[in-house]
């Protein structure tokens, strides 16, 4: 082989004495060819534009030697090196005689310039030469370059000859100028809107090919508006027809098909066309079935067609049988074994279950086939086929599925696209407030800073406002076990920035409210996510607002309080920090802590996230006191556009009155010159015009930062009021300061800092729920049992939620002792009641909770309509949810497993030795690069690599997992395996 | 509409591009790059379609096909059928091939195998060509007959005009039989 090469480079070497191609050019691609290394490639590219350069700059350069010159300059641009200086080369080329060399030019130009170059200009002339020429492939290069090199500034130089060529004699060149045509249109429609009737012309041409042609414009102006091309259903219809019945030269045939690429784009039109219309559609029927008959499904373009025609049917008015061919037509593509069809089986699909739902059960296996295969393309279009069918039934199992997904891959963009409709999913379809946010644990967890903000602030808002109805406890469960689960997450290193943000929130607002936590336990755990994260200023201010709350409810509670130490250095910290804002919470947290009880509760009401706050712009709660303060003899308030009048007065009569006037600066434009200025007048201009800012400005600053310190007691004296809504009343900073404080505009203040929080969330449930996926995965049973939950077959128990049959695999794993004899014997005799005596579904909420013990009587009705089906599936699914985490020695399970430990050792918990195992064989199954277990392995060394930059934490986070699991060996582990 | 027609070959180098709208030098380059990261991952018996809004923006797709040591790309929109442009790419190469000064174009179509110095040294034809089948991003022409009948007429008057033949015989023989290797 390698010596054939050899002799065939050098025979084509030494063939080239007298062709066309230099000795210089086939060298250049040679050499390109063997360069190892992209610096090489690069040097010897430049090395050729240097010569190109010189040679170009001589005099008198053969035209046959130019022309070489432009294709080696159009070779060595797509390489990716600047050639402009060739340019004009090329450009000179197009004005030559010589039909070749044009060409040549033509090519040049097309790919060097865009259509607004400079030199468009020059071209544009020759362009308009050449469209009048005789020869017609002159005319057709001249046409190509118009498709590229036309803007919509030059459009109407080119125009009316573009029009004129629409009449050629010949069809390439008609062709060509229908094309052109178009290509203006979409480049510029209201230069040629006038012209479109043209279209509508050509599509009556002698030529099929002109007629093809005319379909590209058209499918395009359909598009924008179907109604004023319904009159041209009829004719489209018949040209599918006479199409279809192979009218046309047999030159159009392809592969044995009659003009299958007019077909296809018919067959779109149609579909536009056709879309919500009977009437229309009604016309359609014959053709379209028809071109289901005959189409050829044995080649590649025969089901180009077929697809087509099932994009056309699900478009159009729906057509029983139509609808039933295409069904038909659908199981033969996800039947094939060419993933191509395959992926164009499952994109009709999609199409198609939006009239005829219940078309996807047929195909039930064979999608999940296609959810299986190591294909990425195809998953992912499975999981568009899964996003369209989403019902609340199978809602938990396709984003489990989803997110399973999502966290082994790693295409940035499609993590945060699939993170997207997960939480769209969940958010739509979520059985259970407590499920939901486990899911967006998980979405967090694994897509982390890539989901939108505002997600996160809808799972804060739903934590806080619970269930919506009056079930308190419902409320607080859902609550603590958030907590629950965050606590658990905390410690982790390398949690994404918002997660964090969601965490330090609701550990601040609920951290202790169950009473399970005591608040040194919970602030600890901020201080140190504040300590871990101390790049991030926003985690950090969610932590001391969080840290706040904490104490504000102890201190509320009439607990005493003492600050953590390393809560007090956080502080000192933050306070000599650069960012205000986190200076000003530290600030806050302080002052927070020096208050009473009572003052304390009004600041900072527990569970008072949810309250409407009602703003008092009037300030009412002040009318007393001004009252008082006016009894007392203090000046009534006098509103600003009246005071002027009221400063003139005071000022008047004072000797600097003149002063005043001059110092400050003056706005308006120069007056006309009056001769003498009235000495009354000036003032009060000036006085008017200057109100001065500096002051106040400032002043409001200050009360900001004392005001975010969130502080109401009148009686301390450092303590400043917050004034924002107060400047208006009462003016000038002379007033404000006299003004005692007030409790009010402290609460909604940090509620409102509260509720404006961000966070995100992280998993405390994923291993169980890994668990339970171990037993899916397994084999074809669980594979039937994942289409009946996410098909929801037709028997009315099969409809029952997914988490019915895992808690039944868990419950069973539970109870050992349960051995699958005294199960199946209970499912024969229930067998008879299983259809009437309907259990309630199980929450899956309460997961391996008080139910979990309750082992052979606890039957689920679904578990024993399979069993009665099948009982040997039964025991299958009963004995892998039996053996819970030992491996079963298939290499499903060893999968499995993988999958497991990936996750664990991610959450930085343990692995077991059959997980090791799972990892050396995905090692060396790695072949393909998109091995699920690749991407573990990957994950996991990431975490021993350790992402916090302190060593500390890392040690930390290693000895934590250390400690916790003697077995877990993984970070040497991984680092063994991965040098 | 097609947006851009590319040849890679297995090391990543462009070996032809040619893009229906506009961009910038340095944007193409990067996209031949992206698309060949994508490629290049890819297992033999997967399916010939990628979803390629991550660098082509929303509602595009690029069909390849993977031939010796080439891969043929298109990237297009949703105006086009993938299954249509998996031919279309095999036509085009049955284009290339039966080709009027290869005295074993039929060998060639046979084997419907392109050998990727072909493709270099006839750089300036492949254009031709392509530009038969696709004009200004749309599908012109498909009978690859028709196509071929076109490039047929162009190149005689080229020949008639200028004795420069675009491929010497003798080595399009030989690279034939290399690439059928």
């Amino acid at each position: 082989m390698e010596q054939l090469k050899t002799i065939g480079r050098e025979l084509a070497m030494g063939s080239q004495g007298g062709f066309g191609q230099s000795k210089e050019f086939l060298d250049l691609v040679k050499s390109i060819g063997e360069a190892r290394s992209k610096a090489e490639e690069d040097r010897i590219v430049l090395h050729e534009i240097e010569t190109l350069k010189r040679r170009l700059s001589e005099p008198d350069i053969p035209k046959r030697k130019m022309k070489e010159y432009l294709i080696r300059l159009v070779y060595v641009e797509m390489l990716g090196h600047d050639a402009s200086f060739a340019y004009i080369h090329a450009v000179k080329m197009t004005h030559d005689d010589n039909l070749l060399l044009k060409r040549t030019g033509y090519l040049a130009v097309t790919l060097f310039l865009s259509d607004d170059h400079d030199l468009i200009i020059l071209i544009v002339n020759t362009i308009q030469k050449d469209l009048r020429s005789d020869n017609y492939l002159v005319v057709c290069a001249a046409l190509n370059a118009v498709c590229k090199l036309i803007n919509d500034e030059t459009i109407p130089a080119v125009l009316p000859q573009v029009v004129e060529l629409l009449g050629h004699s010949k069809e390439a060149v008609r062709k060509k100028a229908i094309m052109a045509l178009h290509r203006f249109y979409q480049k510029c429609p209201s230069a040629v809107s006038h012209l479109l009737s043209n279209f509508r012309k050509r599509l009556c041409d002698n030529d099929p090919g002109v007629m093809g042609a005319t379909l590209c414009p058209l499918f395009d102006l359909i598009t924008i508006d179907v109604n004023s091309y319904k009159d041209l259903i009829v004719s489209f219809v018949s040209i599918l027809k006479q199409v279809a019945e192979r009218r046309l030269p047999k030159s159009y045939d392809y592969h044995s098909m009659p003009a299958p690429f007019i077909q296809i784009r018919l067959l779109k039109i149609l579909a536009l066309l056709g879309r919500d219309d009977k009437q229309a559609s009604e016309k359609m029927y014959t053709v379209v079935g028809d071109i289901f008959r005959k189409c050829d499904s044995n080649s590649n373009i025969g089901n180009a067609i077929l697809y087509e025609s099932i994009c056309c049917v699900s478009s159009i008015y729906p057509n029983p049988k139509l609808l039933e061919a295409a069904a038909e037509v659908i199981s033969r593509f996800l039947k094939s074994d060419s993933h191509n069809l395959k992926y164009m089986g499952i994109d009709a699909l999609g199409r198609l279950i939006k009239i005829s739902p219940e078309i996807a059960e047929q195909h039930q296996l064979a999608v999940i086939d296609c959810l299986e295969d190591p294909d990425d393309t195809l998953k992912r279009k499975t999981f568009e086929l899964l996003y369209k069918m989403t019902k609340s039934s199978n809602v938990e199992v396709i984003v489990d599925r989803m997110i399973d997904y999502m966290i082994c891959i790693n295409d940035n963009h499609y993590k945060t696209y699939i993170a997207g409709r997960c939480v769209e999913l969940a958010e739509q379809f979520a059985p259970s407030n407590h499920w939901f946010i486990q899911t967006m644990n998980k979405v967090f967890e694994h897509a982390g800073d890539l989901v939108n903000v505002k997600v996160a602030h809808n799972l804060m808002r739903l934590i806080a406002e619970g269930f919506g109805e009056d079930d308190d406890t419902a409320d607080t469960q859902l609550r603590s076990s958030a907590v629950e689960s965050y606590l658990r997450i905390i410690g982790e290193p390398k949690l994404p920035s918002v997660f964090l943000q969601v965490i330090c929130w609701v550990l601040g607002e609920y951290g202790i409210a169950d009473g399970r936590h005591s608040s040194s336990y919970i602030t600890g755990k901020l201080c140190d996510v504040a300590e871990a994260y101390s790049n991030d200023e926003t985690v950090k201010a969610y932590a001391v607002t969080a840290i706040m709350k904490i104490y504000a409810f102890e201190i509320s509670a009439g607990r005493k309080v003492d600050m953590l130490p390393e809560c007090q250095s956080l502080v000192e910290e933050l306070s000599a920090s650069h960012s205000t804002d986190l200076q000003q919470r530290a600030y806050e947290l302080q002052a927070v802590i020096g208050l009473d009880a009572r003052a304390v509760e009004s600041i900072m009401p527990s569970d008072a996230s949810c309250e409407d706050i009602e703003v008092d712009k009037d300030l009412s709660f002040l009318d007393n006191f001004v009252a008082q303060s006016i009894e007392r003899g203090a000046q009534p308030y006098i509103p600003e556009n009246e005071r002027s009048g009221m400063l003139n007065i005071s000022t008047f009569g004072s000797q600097d009155q003149h002063e005043v006037s001059t110092h400050g600066l003056r706005f308006e434009a120069y007056e006309l010159p009056k001769a003498p200025v009235p000495p009354r007048v000036a003032p009060t201009v000036s006085s008017t015009e200057l109100v001065p800012v500096p002051e106040p400005s400032y002043s409001r600053e200050t009360h900001q930062a004392a005001a975010a310190s969130s502080v109401s007691d009148s009686g301390s004296s450092e303590l400043k009021l917050r004034l924002d809504g107060v400047q208006k009343k009462w003016g000038r900073p002379a007033y404000s300061s006299s003004t005692p404080s007030t409790s009010n505009s402290t609460p909604q203040k940090t509620v409102n800092g509260v509720s404006q929080d961000v966070g995100s969330t992280v998993n405390s449930k994923a291993r169980e729920s890994y668990d339970l996926k171990k037993s899916q995965v397994e084999i074809n049973p669980e594979k039937q049992k994942l289409a009946a939950s996410l098909f929801g077959g037709s028997s009315k128990t099969e409809r029952k939620p997914p988490s019915a049959s895992h808690k039944v695999a868990k419950a069973s794993s539970h109870a050992t002792e349960s051995s699958l004899v005294p199960n199946k014997a209970v499912v024969t005799t229930e067998v008879v009641s299983a259809g009437t005596n309907h259990q309630p579904p199980p929450d899956l909420l309460d997961l391996g909770e008080p139910s979990a013990t309750s082992s052979a009587p606890f039957i689920d009705p679904f578990k024993q309509l399979e069993g009665l089906l099948d009982p040997t599936l039964v025991s299958s699914t009963t004995n892998n949810g039996a053996s819970g985490s030992s491996n079963a020695p298939d290499i499903m399970s060893l999968y499995a497993d993988m999958s497991t430990t990936g996750q664990s050792s991610s959450t930085g918990n343990s692995v077991s030795a059959d997980g090791i195992n799972a990892i050396f064989t995905s090692g060396f199954s790695t072949a393909t690069s998109t091995d699920q277990g690749g991407v573990a392995v990957a994950q996991s060394s990431q975490l021993s690599k350790g992402p916090n930059p302190k060593d500390s934490l890392e040690k930390d986070a290693l000895v934590r997992q250390m400690g916790v699991n003697p077995t877990s060996q993984n970070p040497n582990l991984f680092r063994d395996l991965l040098g | 509409m097609i947006r851009a027609v590319m040849v890679i070959n297995t090391q990543g180098k462009p070996r032809l591009a040619k893009f229906y709208d506009i961009q910038a030098v340095e944007k193409q380059r990067e996209l031949i790059r992206s698309v060949y990261g994508v490629l290049c991952s890819r297992a033999d018996n997967v399916c010939n379609f990628i979803e390629a809004e991550s660098f082509f923006g929303p509602d595009t797709r690029i069909v390849y096909k993977h031939f010796a040591t080439l891969y043929f790309v298109f990237v297009f929109d949703s105006s086009e059928n993938e299954l249509a442009m998996l031919d279309l790419i095999q036509d085009g190469l049955l284009a290339s091939n039966t080709c009027p000064f290869s005295i074993c174009g039929n060998v060639g179509q046979m084997f419907q195998n392109v050998c990727e110095l072909d493709m270099v040294f006839n750089y300036s034809k492949m254009h031709t060509i392509l530009d038969e089948i696709i004009f200004g991003g749309q599908v012109l022409e498909t009978s690859s007959t028709e196509v071929m009948k076109a490039v047929e007429e162009i190149s005689k008057l080229e020949t008639a005009s200028n004795a420069i033949s675009l491929v010497p015989n003798l080595f399009r023989a030989e690279s034939i039989a290399w690439s059928l290797k």
